[in-house]
């Protein structure tokens, strides 16, 4: 789960890491008046939004798409200046490298204070698989591109695995502080900001906290110009104040919805819908369609345990997708019985009047059984003995409609 | 022979008394798995009735190990309190006997639960964890077998294959496939889908490679990190039985989680392509769709003069 910008200072400051003065405004008028507040000449008016690249992004009109203006986050000279950024970024659609051709509407924005900025770093904070532990990554090339820097420059990305029942060890931070050039009063400060980071990296089940730039002032003060974070969505049982920090316009309503109902849905661009049991399954599926000349229009795994009404459920939701012209169904019967996802399946096709072909791909527990209530239906419902088979069979059906 | 499970191993069940545990060691006792009794704090002393037999309830697994000399345990404990379960039968079998096999099916713990609780566990050499997040590991026997998890036992049989998977229903699908070819299986393991995990791929080509049932292995990946091609590196190296490879989505978006917590391809890397390179690149037979994965495999043991 992400969180805006200004969401991530806020718990920052919650947690003794120094950001700077900053307001979050949702109209033009209140970025005027947080621009009266601040007190500072200079200001950066920054879109908020959950995709990284905002500062080399494109503002567009969100109807006509007409060009609006180049960058999303500006720095302001200015309260005329503020005026037209905020009305040129409100209610417009950002494009960013990470947020694809379609881009985001920006509803929120961050008016934050200026700073007298001595260096740029860059730091992250994230469970590494390789090590099994929580890993801070830092160099002193802070504003860049960081995955350019690991390709070309990777001796300037520095490292500290902290070993979790030992916590973050003072030499790993003198080690880290020291690799980025720092000392006396900076590098006490990093390394104050760094236990007080990794403290609210566990205590709030982050999965990933990115500040870049983290700045060196020129007073040697560390201090964290941008905040990326996002956490565990495992851990949301014991964080009730994530309902609070959720922004749901980010994410897809679908999948949302999905997911309430224990389904786990990510819409794709092709047409053949898919509707599986399991992960790695599901994905499967969808890899063999396009093996066989389709294109998954979605993800879905049912998980283990699925009713009748979740396959209901699973099959409205594949429908809403308008570029859905076939379904392939693939349950592998473990703890599921085939009968059941078969009288699922009969259910839902007549509750939703299917219309568009349907393959029904069995195997594993009760597989006969199901096979059979298949097979009685009047339903138009095409059966396939193996994915390959039900890959093939969906594609030539929705081949044979063009 | 099998690896780390043996076809008479005495497994414990933590979480027997709730939904899940008890649905599942009913259908564990009925393969013929041998369930020796299981533990859930403050219901010690109690009984559940798997099957029409009456199995013994102990309210810690301190207790339950001293008093079954258990081999193995298999976790239906929630997620909150999963970690915890983890921890305390990897003490106990530690503290008792400096061994044992801990498998944890349960799905949607906490990562940085889980960084401590393979910490934990790594600081205890003797102990195994398998999972979470995953199906279990079974060995199919001549007459039943040790199933621990929630796969499907019917579908298996006792042969010469080792299955490997990140993946619970895709591990049922190459079993099928191993069946299509009239082959069975030494020991199937699901190592699951989640970041952090204990057990993984090359701790299992490790144990496959000395086993003398297993002839051949099948190997099965997903996308996000890059366990695969480490221990496809590894294993060009160290592995000289067999084995057959598939990686699943090819296909998957990059930056969208599919489903399980680790699949995901971030900043461009773990993509099924990689994998499927590596894969290659180590000699590993590869099957571009499992439903071939059969066929991939019964070349590979002609090949290897096994047909």
């Amino acid at each position: 789960m992400n969180i805006h910008e200004y969401q991530g200072k806020t718990l920052l400051r919650e947690n003794n890491v120094a950001v700077l003065e900053g307001v979050h405004c949702t109209t033009v008028d209140q970025a005027l008046s947080a621009y009266d507040s601040l007190g500072s000449k200079v200001v950066a008016v920054k879109s908020q939004i959950h995709a990284g690249g905002r500062g080399k992004g494109t503002l567009y009109h969100p109807e006509t798409r007409e060009h609006v203006m180049d960058g999303g986050v500006k720095i302001a000279f200015s309260r005329d200046e503020v005026e037209s950024y905020a009305t040129n970024i409100l209610g417009n659609v950002l494009v960013t490298i990470q947020t694809g051709d379609q881009g985001k509407l920006v509803s929120n924005l961050y008016i934050e204070a200026g700073c007298d900025i001595a260096h740029e770093y860059y730091l992250a904070l994230l469970v590494d698989r390789d090590n099994k532990s929580v890993l801070i990554m830092a160099s002193t090339e802070g504003g860049m591109d960081i995955e350019d820097v690991a390709h070309n420059t990777p001796e300037l990305i520095h490292k500290v695995v902290v070993d979790p029942n030992a916590g973050l060890l003072g030499f790993q931070k003198r080690d880290l502080g020291m690799s980025l050039g720092l000392s006396g009063a900076a590098l006490k400060s990093f390394g104050k900001m760094l236990t007080n980071m990794y403290t609210m990296f566990v205590r709030e089940d982050c999965a990933m906290v990115e500040i870049n730039p983290l700045v060196r002032t020129g007073a040697d003060e560390i201090v964290a110009l941008d905040s990326k974070i996002s956490f565990d969505e495992n851990a949301e049982f014991r964080h009730k104040k994530w309902d609070d920090l959720r922004d749901l316009s980010e994410e897809e309503d679908v999948e949302i919805r999905a997911k309430e109902t224990g389904l786990s849905y990510v819409k794709l661009d092709g047409n053949i819908g898919c509707l599986v049991n399991g992960a790695g399954l599901a994905m499967a599926t969808m890899d063999v369609i396009k093996l066989y000349g389709g294109e998954p229009a979605n993800f879905l795994d049912v998980g283990g345990g699925a009713n009748e009404e979740q396959v209901k459920t699973a099959f409205s939701i594949i429908l809403e997708d308008p570029n859905v012209k076939g379904i392939l169904v693939n349950i592998f019967g473990g703890i599921m019985r085939c009968d059941i996802i078969a009288r699922g399946v009969i259910a839902a096709t007549e509750a939703l009047s299917l219309e568009v072909p349907l393959v029904v791909r069995l195997a594993g527990t009760n597989v006969d059984e199901g096979k059979k209530i298949l097979a009685a239906s009047t339903l138009n419902i095409h059966p396939a003995d193996d994915l390959a088979e039900g890959a093939k069979k969906i594609v030539a059906l929705i081949g044979g409609d063009e | 022979m099998s690896i780390w499970i043996e076809e008479d191993a005495k497994v414990l069940v933590q979480g027997i008394t709730g939904k899940q545990g008890m649905f599942h060691a009913d259908k564990m006792v009925e393969y013929g798995t041998n369930i020796v009794g299981g533990c859930t704090p403050g219901k010690g002393g109690q009984t559940v009735e798997l099957q029409g037999k009456q199995f013994p309830v102990w309210h810690s697994m301190t207790e339950a190990i001293k008093a079954t000399d258990a081999d193995a345990t298999v976790i239906y404990v929630p997620p909150p309190f999963a970690a915890e379960a983890i921890m305390e039968a990897a003490d106990a079998f530690d503290y008792i006997k400096g061994e044992g096999v801990i498998v944890c099916i349960t799905e949607g713990i906490p990562t940085l639960d889980m960084v401590k609780a393979v910490a934990y566990v790594e600081n205890r050499p003797g102990v195994r964890l398998i999972g979470p997040n995953c199906p279990g590991i079974i060995t199919p026997g001549e007459n039943g077998g040790a199933k621990i998890g929630i796969m499907p036992g019917h579908i298996h049989a006792k042969g010469r294959i080792g299955i490997v998977s990140k993946s619970g229903t895709l591990t049922y699908e190459a079993v099928a496939q191993t069946m299509s070819i009239h082959e069975g299986q030494s020991t199937c393991i699901g190592i699951g889908g989640d970041p952090v995990n204990g057990t993984g791929f090359i701790d299992c080509l490790a144990a496959f490679e000395t086993d003398p049932q297993t002839e051949a292995i099948i190997m099965i990946g997903e996308i996000g990190g890059n366990a695969e091609q480490e221990a496809a590196a590894w294993a060009a190296e160290n592995v000289s039985k067999p084995i057959v490879g598939f990686v699943a989505g090819a296909t998957a978006p990059p930056g969208k989680r599919m489903g399980h917590a680790g699949a995901i391809i971030s900043g461009g890397k773990g993509t099924a392509e990689e994998k499927f390179e590596a894969f290659r690149a180590a000699g590993i037979a590869c099957a571009m769709d499992p439903s071939e994965l059969g066929k991939v495999l019964l070349e590979s043991l002609k090949a290897a003069g096994l047909r």
